[in-house]
């Protein structure tokens, strides 16, 4: 019920559900999150972009995978390493983004907010909202629309 | 009267649904008499009860509605303003209207009240536009429903007041008159009718909309997954409770699905229902006597197949009405009823719905549709003549084509059937026209039951599984290797090809298609599946064939819309995904068929090379070469001659052949440079060729047979002389290339070779049919040019910024765009922009009536006239040559 979560408590704070890919900290927005799974059997689509990793049978509906180490340009997953799926609300069905690590969903402050600096590459720039420095480590937010942009 | 009676229950539940949300609607319009969208709502509302009552015939109805919707309209001009006393006479109109509702549902008719004293005051205040006095006296039961019948003055007519009490009768009285006299009393609020005691088409009835249908479907689909890996468990399982709760599982889950794919479908009357009146309507309006009948109107199809096929069915109606039933003279004089008949009749077959629409009018003649393609320049009157009486029928389904003398405003444009062709095709059907001169026509039409469900193949490449529809499917066959079947797999270059029964199967390796790993040697056989894309048979070769499935289709996600080699994915028996292949995309990826090949161009394509069609070939032996052929209708005639009728005259054979020479062109010898043994018999075999006033003799060896047969020309060949070969009564056989020939044995025949000067220009062939562009090519290649072909205008543009071209040549109707719009876009393009065009019609008359707007071709040549189109070809390319060394590298560096 979206109505019980409260991100913009008096506006000053934001809610993300938090994800690791390759020792990055990321975090999308939690409204955008319909859930989080383990591993899936995927079916390949071939000829298809190098960053859609397969199909997904969720309850019957078929979701494309994305697999976020390909999209930001990373090297692949150690063998044996298993991703999750991080699965988003789309306007045209799910999507999943395949990620190492499925972390919190986190409260941060805006006032922790900066835009991404202009030293990181253009490629995974255009992809971040920005960064909320947290106490111990940087949260990249990803803008969903830009990484579904393929 | 079963439809009126389902028109009726159809308004019934309209007009409540509607008439509920009005209360409402009144309610709040009385708080905010400005907002004109509520005002429009409401007009709408009672507007669409009174134009569907008095088609309905409901007469009562229509004169209240009428009134109140005068009222609304002066409402919503701005002329009266909404009072209390005005919502109150409003609202009671809306009970008197659900009222006379309930009266319809129950008796079938009004009833007789005529509530003239409504009509009456409602007509006062429409009258009068200053006030609203007329209906003062009532304010005071404003807004109480109960109170509604009160505010009758005592009927003036107290038998009709009794009759019009038939709103209690219950459900099963339903026939008019059964009217046992009212059991409520009068007055008693409509609202106070308990429920329970109706089971009225209104409450059977609920709306609900398709996507939760679909949803439905979905969750009811992952239902039975579950059960299917419950009933694999249970296999393993002792506990005889739960072996039989599983199978009650089993029972009911089937049942489920089985219903809820029910709710999706509807019965095809819902739009055969419109067509007694579309009949009627067209019969008067001609003056023809028509009957239609209707079988089959119960055959249920799925909702969004109904909707997709209204308007083809509605047009093949009427056509049928328009153009195949002929007046009654016309009838009575070739001794049939004067009433024409129309028959529609519907029926499940095979998983698939059979519609067919039949006329006993004149049918259609296929003479007169041939003469009109070829005035319309569809085709020339060679092609024109070389149709079956069949396929010149299919002509029906050309843009462009009507056989009705007069344009009617119903039909006779020459638009619509290929529309409708379209339409079917577009929802995996498919449509195909007989017809008997004189005796009438049959569209019959194919359709899935659903577009949902699709039968399908279910096939494996490269460890994954892949579904293909089985609309596509031809036929399987498969390839014993270690015997002789990897051999039968050959090879034309890198192309593979397999001898099916005679033809030439072009083969496309599905994991090259795709992209995946897999050896083309894969062991003990190979899977060929036959597959039909636009016209184009091809074999796809895959791993393995498994099964044939019930699938149902999902769409792709947007992300992955860019990939027309899938048609969608579906969900298998285990859970596991699966694409489903888009045939016509894998032809495309394969080669098949052109990017853009068109339905037109492609059966104009077939027709040309004859894939389709059969043709009389003559067959026959020279020289070192066992089976040439050539096409028996540009030989002329047969001749003998005996070896000493044979003269020289300078190095040329010659005979005299009446009363004329008649040049000889020894074939044998001249494929094969060596002698033929032709000299050593005592006569020789002429193939006597003429065109114009000039004629030439083809010597062979051997008169071999005349075939008639459907043959496509399969690969050119580079040998001169020789056109290409293709496969003739189960053997590979070589057409000869008769112009070259003929120019070879004649240096004069078609006024000698192209000159020097544009010797070696690069010419840039753009045209759909691969055998004409394949002619062309010929053509300029021995007039000493380099060509380079392109299909359809996108492979011309990218020759263009790939090559060199020095003259562009394209015939204007191209496949997906037209040469005129290739024009426009290479006119476009710097530097190459500039290349000289030469434009090639079908038709003299389309080259007349070429359009005005965009830019011209620099020459128009008719498409066949080789000589002309060379003569114009030679001038553009020498221009082009003599200014060549200024422009240095056009087009070369891009």
């Amino acid at each position: 019920m979206p109505e019980h979560v409260e991100t913009d408590k008096h506006n000053t704070t934001r809610q993300y559900a938090t994800f690791s890919v390759d020792g990055l900290f990321f975090g999308v927005e939690v409204l955008k999150v319909q859930e989080v799974l383990r591993f899936q059997a995927m079916t390949p689509v071939p000829r298809a972009a190098r960053v859609i990793e397969g199909l997904i049978n969720l309850r019957g509906a078929i979701v494309t995978a994305f697999d976020m180490r390909h999209r930001l340009g990373l090297d692949d997953r150690a063998d044996g390493q298993m991703p999750m799926n991080m699965v988003l609300r789309h306007d045209d069905g799910a999507v999943s983004l395949l990620v190492d690590e499925i972390g919190d969903v986190i409260e941060v402050s805006k006032d922790d907010f900066e835009p991404p600096p202009e030293t990181i590459p253009e490629t995974a720039r255009e992809m971040l909202e920005g960064v909320y420095k947290l106490p111990n480590r940087l949260l990249l937010v990803l803008s969903t629309e830009k990484v579904l942009q393929t | 009267m079963d439809e009126t009676q389902e028109i009726i229950e159809e308004f019934l539940i309209e007009s409540n649904e509607n008439l509920t949300q009005l209360d409402q609607d009144f309610i709040k319009l009385e708080q905010q008499p400005d907002d004109n969208a509520l005002l429009s709502s409401v007009f709408r509302t009672i507007h669409t009860i009174k134009g569907t009552g008095g088609v309905l015939g409901f007469g009562i109805l229509e004169a209240i509605t009428h009134r109140a919707e005068s009222i609304l309209s002066q409402l919503r001009e701005g002329e009266r303003r909404l009072t209390p006393a005005l919502t109150t006479l409003l609202l009671e109109t809306v009970d008197i209207v659900k009222k006379i509702l309930r009266e319809i549902e129950a008796s079938g008719n009004e009833g007789s009240e005529r509530y003239l004293d409504l009509v009456e005051r409602l007509q006062a205040v429409c009258d009068d536009k200053s006030g609203a006095e007329a209906v003062a006296p009532e304010q005071a039961s404003a807004g109480n429903p109960g109170g509604l019948e009160r505010s009758y003055p005592p009927a003036s007519e107290p038998v009709e007041e009794v009759a019009a009490e038939g709103d209690e009768h219950p459900h099963f009285a339903r026939q008019p008159d059964s009217a046992s006299p009212a059991e409520g009393e009068q007055g008693e609020p409509p609202a106070a009718v308990p429920a329970a005691t109706r089971s009225s088409v209104t409450d059977a009835n609920i709306r609900v909309s398709v996507d939760l249908l679909d949803k439905l479907m979905n969750l009811v689909g992952e239902l039975v997954l579950t059960r299917n890996q419950i009933l694999q468990y249970t296999d393993t399982q002792e506990d005889a409770a739960f072996t039989a709760t599983s199978q009650r599982l089993n029972l009911i889950t089937t049942e489920l699905q089985a219903n809820v794919m029910k709710t999706r479908m509807q019965p095809i009357r819902v739009v055969w229902n419109q067509f007694p009146r579309v009949v009627r309507d067209l019969g008067q309006a001609f003056g023809k006597q028509l009957e239609l009948q209707m079988d089959g109107a119960n055959t249920e199809l799925d909702k969004t197949i109904i909707e997709a096929i209204k308007d083809p069915l509605t047009h093949i109606v009427r056509n049928s009405c328009d153009h195949g039933i002929e007046m009654p003279e016309v009838r009575a004089a070739a001794g049939k009823p004067s009433k024409g008949t129309v028959l529609l009749r519907a029926f499940h077959e095979g998983g698939q719905v059979n519609i067919e629409i039949s006329d006993d009018g004149a049918g259609i003649n296929p003479d007169k549709l041939k003469q009109k393609a070829v005035q319309n320049g569809i085709l020339t009157l060679d092609q024109a003549e070389r149709l079956s009486q069949r396929e010149a029928l299919d002509l029906t389904f050309l843009p462009g084509l009507s056989t009705a003398k007069q344009v009617t405003n119903v039909s006779g444009r020459g638009v619509g059937m290929d529309v409708v062709k379209t339409n079917i095709e577009k929802i995996g059907g498919s449509i195909d026209l007989q017809s008997r001169l004189g005796h009438g026509t049959t569209l019959k039409i194919k359709i899935p039951l659903t577009l949902a469900i699709i039968p399908a193949l279910v096939i494996e490449c490269a460890g994954e599984r892949f579904a293909i529809p089985q609309v596509n499917l031809v036929e399987l066959v498969r390839l014993e290797t270690g015997q002789e079947g990897q051999q039968q797999i050959e090879l034309i270059g890198d192309t593979p090809v397999y001898r099916l029964r005679g033809k030439l199967l072009p083969l496309v390796y599905l994991s090259d298609v795709l992209g995946l790993d897999g050896s083309h040697e894969t062991g003990e056989s190979v899977n060929i599946i036959v597959l039909q894309a636009d016209q184009k048979t091809f074999g796809l070769v895959v791993d393995a064939v498994h099964d044939t499935a019930e699938i149902v289709v999902k769409p792709l996600s947007k992300l992955l819309k860019g990939l027309n080699c899938y048609a969608g994915a579906t969900i298998m028996g285990d859970g596991h995904v699966a694409l489903i292949l888009d045939v016509m995309g894998l032809a495309q990826l394969g080669g098949v068929v052109g990017e853009s090949a068109s339905h037109v161009q492609s059966a104009a394509d077939s027709r040309d090379a004859g894939a389709a069609e059969k043709q009389a070939v003559l067959l026959f032996r020279a020289g070192a070469k066992d089976r040439l052929a050539v096409p028996l209708a540009l030989v002329d005639r047969l001749e003998e001659f005996g070896v000493e009728a044979i003269e020289l005259s300078g190095e040329r054979q010659v005979v005299q052949y009446r009363e004329r020479i008649l040049p000889l062109m020894p074939l044998g010898s001249y494929l094969s440079g060596t002698e033929g043994d032709a000299a050593s018999d005592e006569k020789v075999q002429v193939i006597v060729f003429s065109e114009g006033t000039k004629r030439i003799g083809i010597v062979v060896d051997e008169i071999l047979d005349i075939v008639d047969e459907a043959i496509t020309i399969r690969s050119r060949s580079s040998q001169p002389g020789i056109l290409g070969s293709a496969v003739v009564g189960g053997q590979v056989t070589d057409f000869i290339d008769l112009h070259y020939l003929i120019e070879e044995a004649s240096g004069d025949w078609f006024g000698g070779k192209s000159g020097a000067a544009a010797e070696g220009a690069h010419i840039l062939v753009t045209e759909g049919s691969r055998f004409t562009r394949g002619l062309m090519r010929t053509h300029l290649e021995m007039a000493g040019y380099r060509v380079h072909e392109a299909a359809n205008s996108e492979e011309a543009m990218e020759c263009l910024r790939s090559e060199t071209v020095d003259v562009l040549v394209s015939s204007l109707d191209l496949p997906g765009e037209s040469g005129g719009q290739l024009l426009t876009r290479v006119r476009g393009l710097p530097d190459v922009g500039k290349v000289p065009a030469l434009g090639l019609s079908l038709s003299a008359e389309e080259l007349s009536r070429r359009p005005e707007t965009g830019p011209a071709f620099d020459e128009y040549q008719l498409k066949f006239d080789r000589a002309a189109m060379l003569h114009s070809i030679e001038k553009l390319a020498s221009a082009v040559l003599e200014r060549k060394p200024e422009t240095v590298g056009t087009g070369a560096d891009v």
